[in-house]
């Protein structure tokens, strides 16, 4: 049986502050407990560049997508380096140079554009390419990209990772010209668009206009 | 050209814009013939699907003629073709299982960031359907630019009027595929909410399909055409929707249940009153009567198909009522390109026709009163059909 009291609000009031308080301190108290304990765990199966709390050292962002080519064809297109302006949108043109060096060149919004030396330091062929800014240069970034087969036939897990000092100062902007601010969704866009190319011939666009 | 163009909430105007053109290599330039006005087409005229700018050239469910081809493109000039409102490359691993309105590489990546925030993906491209889905300009329009158009549209021979195939663009499938979701078995009775164009043709369909069907509306006129479909049905303003199908169904409640409804249902329960009322303020995206008086009404272990449009959150969904009793659900955007060369084939046949829908014919340039009417006058307006010349 319910009844009416003319103390209901006030009581309810009360109620409901105590409840909040105790809700407050146990998930401050949880909280403090989680973070006692990642010192202790060990790391998981995830790239480390999705931790919650960034490693020292470096900033990485990178991206994986599953494309529905071959795995050689792939690895070919993107090794030939001058076909990255046509999925990069940032990159005008990439030329290469000798022994695994190339310059990039870049378009800088509002200026003249901005050329970028760099070197391969590793490539397995159909696996990985990874490569460097050279020493000296505007950008110091590293990044690698890598192939692998896709479960299930379904075509080549492509995985890119690029890592580079926080910007500031001189290079804070070079990398926000290089990445348009974002790197991450730069980086994701740009293996998107590499996926649209290589699985359909074309990158989608709803303008009606070229 | 001329085209219908969206500005703002209950504000579409025909403008004269610029002519689209080929752009990539599979492209087609298709001359619209016929083009209609959907159901859902309400929820961006009612402002209700977030995403759209003004100036927005809206329509999903068009046809007409090739008028050029991009060097890549199947399609020849001059043939007559229906399109289907997704756009899909026919190459990514969901074109390959015939999972076209998941497709990965048409909706434009700048495009897909909006929808991965809201829904974890981005689903494919869709013709003049707000820019979380491409931002596609729409056929309610003189011309479209068709990417992919050697994947989605389907050529119809000329012996068929646009009458009677236009509604694979859209509609007919997705009362189709409403139908194959719901997964009949012999002997099962099909509760279907919403008589609107998907709901009659997903009546049509779970008839051909072998269910018994009950159909669920408000207006005269729609219920008629259920009946004429071989439904039986209820008028939910005279008869208690959940009491009702029990009886009708022995207490058992229909095998599976299709919400033809959608974001933006009407009715009598307080839920939607405080739906509709956060719907208006901006709190809340969907009204969801239909769908939880569904659940409700659904026997145990059925089956819950879902055609109508949702664009956001719910909230008083039934989800305990939908784990205890062990519903399955399915639902989607219309895998389009799935099912239009076999209804294509049943119209050819004789066994679907279309046609009994329209119940207006008007040119592109009355677009805006089509709109209007079929918003305001749900009982006479059945389905409008625009005619760009």
């Amino acid at each position: 049986m319910r009844h009416h009291t003319p103390y209901a609000g006030p009581a309810l009031a009360a109620t409901l502050a105590t409840g909040l308080a105790v809700v407050g301190l146990a998930t401050l108290g949880q909280r403090r407990a989680r973070q006692r304990d990642l010192v202790a765990r060990h790391p998981d199966d995830a790239p480390a560049r999705d931790r919650r709390a960034a490693p020292p050292g470096p900033r990485r962002t990178g991206h994986a997508v599953t494309i529905n080519r071959p795995r050689a064809e792939l690895y070919a297109f993107w090794r030939d380096f001058r076909n990255l302006p046509k999925f990069m949108t940032a990159v005008e043109k990439v030329t290469p140079g000798t022994s695994g060096r190339a310059t990039w060149t870049i378009a800088a919004p509002g200026g003249s554009p901005v050329d970028l030396e760099t070197e391969v330091t590793e490539e397995r062929d159909g696996e990985l390419i990874a490569w460097r800014t050279l020493p000296g240069s505007a950008v110091e970034a590293r990044g690698r990209v890598r192939f692998r087969d896709a479960t299930g036939g379904r075509g080549t897990v492509v995985d890119a990772e690029v890592a580079y000092d926080p910007p500031g100062g001189e290079i804070g902007r070079w990398v926000a010209k290089l990445f348009q601010r974002e790197p991450g969704i730069q980086g994701r866009r740009e293996l998107k668009r590499f996926k649209m190319l290589m699985e359909t011939g074309e990158i989608a666009t709803s303008d009606n206009h070229k | 050209m001329r085209a219908l163009t969206w500005q703002g909430k209950h504000d579409v105007r025909v403008e004269t814009v610029p002519d689209p053109e080929i752009v990539n290599p599979r492209d087609a330039l298709i001359e619209v013939t016929s083009t209609a006005i959907c159901g859902s087409d309400l929820h961006l005229y009612d402002g209700v699907i977030p995403g759209l700018l003004a100036g927005d050239i809206l329509g999903h469910e068009f046809m007409g003629r090739v008028v050029d081809v991009g060097p890549d493109s199947t399609l020849r000039k001059g043939q007559r073709v229906v399109v289907p409102f997704t756009i899909s490359c026919g190459r990514c691993y969901f074109c390959e299982k015939h999972q076209f309105s998941a497709c990965d590489n048409s909706n434009p990546v700048a495009k897909q960031d909006m929808t991965e925030g809201l829904y974890g993906h981005a689903m494919s491209g869709l013709f003049g359907y707000s820019h979380l889905t491409g931002g596609y300009a729409g056929g309610q329009a003189e011309y479209v630019r068709v990417p992919f158009s050697d994947i989605g549209p389907i050529v119809v021979p000329d012996g068929l009027e646009d009458d009677k195939v236009l509604f694979l663009s859209d509609i007919l499938p997705t009362g189709w595929m409403a139908a194959e979701n719901a997964g009949i078995e012999e002997g099962d009775t099909v509760a279907v909410w919403g008589c609107g164009p998907v709901g009659l043709f997903a009546i049509q369909s779970a008839r051909i399909m072998g269910a018994r069907v009950i159909a669920i509306d408000h207006y005269p006129r729609r219920l008629e055409l259920a009946r004429q479909l071989g439904a039986e049905v209820i008028d939910f303003e005279q008869t208690s929707v959940l009491e009702a199908l029990m009886d009708m169904t022995g207490g058992i409640g229909p095998d599976a249940v299709i919400d033809a409804v959608g974001m933006e249902s009407h009715g009598f329960g307080v839920d939607n009153v405080m739906d509709a009322v956060k719907q208006k303020v901006g709190f809340g995206a969907d009204r969801g009567h239909a769908l939880r008086e569904a659940i409700l009404a659904c026997r145990k272990g059925g089956r819950l198909s879902m055609p109508g449009v949702y664009g956001g959150f719910l909230d008083k969904f039934p989800l305990g009522a939908l784990m205890e009793k062990g519903l399955t659900i399915r639902t989607g955007q219309t895998h389009v390109q799935r099912y239009t060369a076999d209804l294509l084939r049943r119209i050819g046949e004789g066994e679907i026709d279309t046609t009994f829908l329209i119940s207006h014919r008007l040119p592109l340039e009355e677009a805006p009163r089509g709109y209007a009417n079929f918003s305001d006058n749900q009982n006479d307006w059945t389905k409008v059909v625009l005619k760009p010349r």
